[in-house]
């Protein structure tokens, strides 16, 4: 399984992860860096190891925000967002695995709450 | 001037001023902003996996409606702008998405990221000019101080936006001094408001807001402006910072300064 899921995420992410020094700039810059279990950089040299089951397991799928300093700011053009969010697809892709379900929704509603904030976690917690 | 213009599903919702003051103050300014006629949500956050193609056809679509008008393709929500300008790179330099997309749209001719997407502030600097725009400016917002908050969609990734150095930008900062009011430098003006996790992890929105705020206030800004609705709401209400000044979208100012604001 491991092997099918370290391939899958790479053939989605299209994220060489032969690339990354570690210097751990992505990390550094994170806005999430406090909230995540396994930080940027982890992906990346997991990824490379194919330990992929403790970040299918892991909270810090859901706590990118998107925000792509990681993209922007690795010298090495790796890409680390790309890596995080191939494998919340490959979390989420699986039957009754979404991170967020419609029904949640009503309740996390208040009245200035824009429609993209919705749109968005939808796309990014749900399939 | 003519061009195509896709607002996005919050700019018909809780971001109407948004949009609102960014086509009266076209029309001040000579331009005219013609909707799309039918589009769909972009869906708020661009999918960056490479074999996700249906959440992709809601911009291809959008772009395509635009190059059939023969038009460039404005945007205006930071996101709406993001998800469109990454979709058209893919349709352009991916060709493995892009003909899988195609086969999806089953057009006479296939979209390969023809369509030109600009963002209103593009529009601003590059069709308008910040000369001539200072020029039409009836009321100057003299003497106030002012943050840019780009937040994290308008200029990221770089290579793919073009809108600006990335990571020192100046568009909105210009944008500010043409309409006749002062740009105050800061260093969070690029990080992230927190963003969508707020749905359901406010305490990471609560943090980021926070310390934007708290730096904006630091550098004796009176106020903030962006071009992003979730950045706004975030900014009012989730910050928990002590000073609370006011945030509130560009083209606002802009109508105000060009005197169509009623
Ligand atoms: S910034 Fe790039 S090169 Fe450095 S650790 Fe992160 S992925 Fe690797
Ligand atoms: S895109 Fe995600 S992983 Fe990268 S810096 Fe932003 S929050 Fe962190």
């Amino acid at each position: 399984m491991s092997k099918y899921d370290r391939e899958q995420i790479l053939r989605t992410s299209g994220v060489n992860v032969l690339k990354c020094m570690r210097c751990g700039k992505c990390s550094a810059t994170c806005p999430s860096y406090d909230e995540m279990e396994y930080h940027p950089h982890q992906f990346v040299y997991m990824v490379e190891k194919g330990e992929i089951e403790p970040l299918l397991q892991s909270k810090s799928l859901y706590k990118c925000l998107s925000c792509f300093a990681c993209v922007e700011r690795c010298p090495r053009g790796v890409e680390p967002a790309k890596l995080v969010e191939a494998v919340r697809l490959q979390v989420i892709r699986q039957q009754g695995m979404n991170h967020l379900k419609p029904d949640d929704i009503p309740a996390l509603l208040d009245d200035d709450l824009p429609q993209q904030a919705i749109v968005t976690a939808l796309r990014k917690y749900s399939k | 001037m003519n061009f195509s213009y896709y607002p996005g599903c919050t700019l018909k919702n809780k971001a109407q001023d948004l949009d609102r003051w960014a086509r009266l103050s076209a029309e001040a300014l000579g331009i005219h902003l013609e909707e799309l006629e039918t589009w769909q949500c972009c869906g708020g956050a661009y999918s960056m996996g490479k074999d996700e193609i249906a959440s992709k056809l809601a911009s291809v679509r959008a772009l395509q409606a635009a190059k059939e008008k023969g038009q460039d393709l404005v945007t205006l929500c930071s996101a709406c702008h993001n998800v469109l300008k990454q979709a058209n790179d893919a349709m352009a330099n991916d060709p493995d998405f892009s003909l899988r997309a195609n086969n999806y749209m089953a057009l006479d001719t296939p979209y390969k990221g023809e369509t030109k997407v600009i963002h209103y502030l593009e529009l601003l600097r590059d069709v308008v000019g910040f000369d001539n725009l200072k020029k039409a400016v009836k009321n100057p917002l003299k003497g106030k101080k002012i943050a840019a908050y780009y937040g994290c969609l308008l200029l990221r990734p770089g290579k793919v936006m073009q809108m600006d150095n990335p990571e020192n930008p100046r568009i909105m900062e210009d944008f500010i001094r043409a309409i006749g009011a002062e740009p105050v430098l800061w260093a969070n003006r690029n990080e992230c408001c927190g963003g969508y996790a707020v749905l359901e992890d406010k305490a990471i929105a609560v943090k980021k807001s926070t310390a934007v705020m708290d730096n904006a206030a630091d550098q004796q800004a009176e106020m903030l402006i962006t071009a992003c609705p979730l950045c706004l709401y975030n900014l009012t209400k989730n910050s928990a910072s002590e000073t609370r000044l006011p945030v509130k979208y560009f083209t606002e100012l802009l109508a105000e300064a060009l005197g169509v604001k009623e």
